[in-house]
């Protein structure tokens, strides 16, 4: 039954593009994966460590940035930008999360927000980043190594082995020791302390992590799109999507954000068509209201809704 | 003589930061819970304001008041509907809740009143003062001084009224305060609205001289952070001595580097505060 569900989860997830010849749902498909991507990312530290990050658009925006700017410096392959964008965005969580993460979960939200803006409004006014316009990618490719295609389906496949990737890693994590004692130091602080766990360098580790990938996720993103400006990179949106994505899933499950995205992302796509370029405001008071209806009703997200309902419903078969 | 002018009108801007942001240090210190939304609420007061003059014809007292009024029974009902349920709840549902505020109430607000920005007539206060060759606005006097007197009133009636006793009561122990007969669901939504009312206050006074936008919220809420981490957990004095601080260095480096990075240097202060000291000027270790 649990090995039919892996089987049916893997078809599905590989055969998808495949089975539209239909570009709108190709690019749809990949879409939902890189919102899974960088939400899984966030996943690691809001769901697991339970410290939430809102502002982790500040290592999107890094990863989406430095493989553009290595294009513009030496026209080279965007790809070696990404380690780039990794060290980058290491070297801020580390800034971060040192102060932060051995106070109250406050300090570290309150953090991640201020260094994104701080951040954002230093690029959109930096023009060797190329202030508010941003940067742009190779039009043209010269070889494969450009990561120019025409067709979405090189990135989805390149998309879902980041995220296969990432889901591995998370799933060893959640299995091991590690694992265990983020999240002992996420259900108590104290008591986890008391057991010596060194809470605050776990949590740093996963901090760091989950900068890794959202960093990749920027690159990926990056080399999809081929330009970049300060607003879908360090933007209050994107910092937002990775947080809603995970928390309508349910942060702290493994595929809680891949199950957000598949719901969130498609739906974003068809509210934007429905209100136009003007609905903007109309869609974030939407977002608005459903991460206050989450944060009230349900902070376990769809996951734990799920569990809870066939908890009753086989009570009562019983 | 400029420096002079640049320090002076520092620290009357300081002094409305100061304002706001002891609400929200006083629901932190009294709570644990970081208000995300503050900055929003600070926005409100500001239309509150517009439309209170330009619809009822309310002076500069009158509509302070009707923002305060306004926004005290705003905090209380975000209290009663929604802190209540997630504050002994999981860190997540905390964040989030006054997070999701946070978006609802500016993009209703960029929704309802427009992209526009708005502003109350530019002599509403009187012309400007020439005190000693140091060119001061009459409004950013105002505001400082009233901002200054406001929040020297908020913490004396925390430390010798009966009220503030009672709330901090139940900040320093929720169950002995319930021994003595304090209720401490009302004195926590009491707080709420006082928290709400000091930003209403405080936006009916930024009103008068700056321009009024649904997005202004953004770095306002951000600057409110940086007092009140700066200023140290739950402390109001500390809130008011460190919203002067940041009120000059956010003049000094518009002055020196330029206007566009004012908030840079402030949230970079922020970041050195939790690196340095991260219990702040005031708060306790």
């Amino acid at each position: 039954m649990r090995r039919a569900g892996w089987v049916a989860l893997a078809a599905v997830l590989l055969l998808f593009p495949l089975s539209f010849n239909n570009p709108y749902y190709e690019q749809l498909g990949s879409l939902v994966l890189l919102a899974a991507i960088s939400a899984s990312a966030w996943n690691l530290i809001g769901g697991f460590a339970g410290q939430v990050s809102v502002g982790n658009a500040v290592f999107f925006g890094a990863g989406a940035y430095m493989p553009l700017l290595f294009y513009k410096l030496w026209q080279v392959s965007p790809l070696l930008g990404f380690p780039a964008g990794i060290a980058v965005s290491l070297v801020i969580a580390v800034v971060i999360g040192i102060p932060t993460l051995r106070l109250s979960g406050h300090y570290f939200s309150m953090a991640t927000i201020a260094v994104a803006e701080l951040i954002r409004i230093v690029v959109s006014n930096w023009d060797f980043l190329g202030a508010a316009i941003g940067l742009t990618g190779p039009a043209t490719p010269r070889g494969w190594w450009d990561l120019v295609f025409r067709s979405s389906n090189p990135y989805y496949y390149m998309f879902l082995a980041v995220l296969v990737t990432l889901l591995a890693i998370t799933y060893a994590i959640q299995r091991s020791r590690f694992g265990y004692d983020l999240r002992a130091s996420r259900g108590g602080e104290r008591a986890a302390r008391s057991l010596v766990v060194p809470v605050s360098s776990y949590t740093l580790y996963a901090f760091m992590l989950s900068a890794t990938f959202t960093s990749l996720a920027g690159s990926l993103y990056v080399v999809k799109f081929g330009f970049i400006d300060p607003g879908s990179g360090f933007g209050i949106l994107v910092s937002i999507n990775m947080v809603l994505i995970a928390a309508l899933g349910g942060a702290g499950r493994l595929f809680g954000p891949l199950l957000g995205a598949a719901i969130l992302i498609p739906l974003q796509t068809e509210t934007n068509n429905l209100f136009g370029g003007g609905g903007t405001g109309l869609t974030y008071i939407l977002y608005g209201g459903i991460i206050v209806l989450i944060a009230r009703f349900e902070p376990g997200g769809l996951f734990e809704m799920w569990d809870r309902l066939r908890a009753k419903w086989g009570s009562h078969a019983a | 003589m400029i420096l002079l002018q640049v320090i002076v009108a520092g620290l009357l801007i300081g002094a409305v930061y100061a304002l706001f942001s002891s609400g929200l240090t006083l629901v932190w210190g009294m709570m644990n819970v970081i208000n995300f939304a503050h900055g929003e609420f600070v926005m409100l007061g500001m239309y509150v304001a517009f439309w209170a003059f330009t619809l009822a014809h309310f002076g500069v007292a009158s509509f302070s008041a009707a923002a305060a009024v306004v926004l005290f029974m705003l905090g209380v009902l975000v209290y009663l509907a929604l802190i209540r349920h997630v504050m002994r709840g999981p860190m997540l549902a905390q964040i989030l809740s006054t997070f999701g505020l946070l978006l609802v109430l500016r993009y209703a607000a960029f929704w309802a009143f427009g992209a526009n920005f708005v502003s109350l007539p530019d002599g509403i206060l009187g012309p400007s003062l020439n005190v000693g060759g140091i060119l001061l606005s009459a409004p950013k006097l105002v505001a400082g001084v009233v901002a200054l007197a406001v929040t020297i009133g908020m913490h004396l009636l925390l430390t010798r009224t009966m009220l503030g006793s009672r709330i901090l009561a139940v900040a320093e122990d929720r169950n002995a305060a319930m021994l003595m007969g304090i209720r401490p669901d009302r004195m926590q939504a009491i707080a709420w609205g006082l928290s709400g009312a000091s930003a209403g206050i405080a936006g009916a006074l930024i009103a008068t001289f700056f321009p009024i936008s649904a997005t202004v919220g953004e770095s306002l809420g951000l600057i409110a952070f940086v007092v009140v981490t700066f200023g140290g957990f739950g402390s109001v004095p500390g809130a008011m001595i460190a919203g002067l601080i940041i009120g000059l260095i956010e003049s000094l480096s518009a002055y020196y580097v330029g206007p566009v990075y004012q908030d840079v240097f402030v949230y970079a202060l922020f970041v050195l505060v939790l690196w340095i000291r991260p219990r702040g000027l005031m708060g306790k270790a």
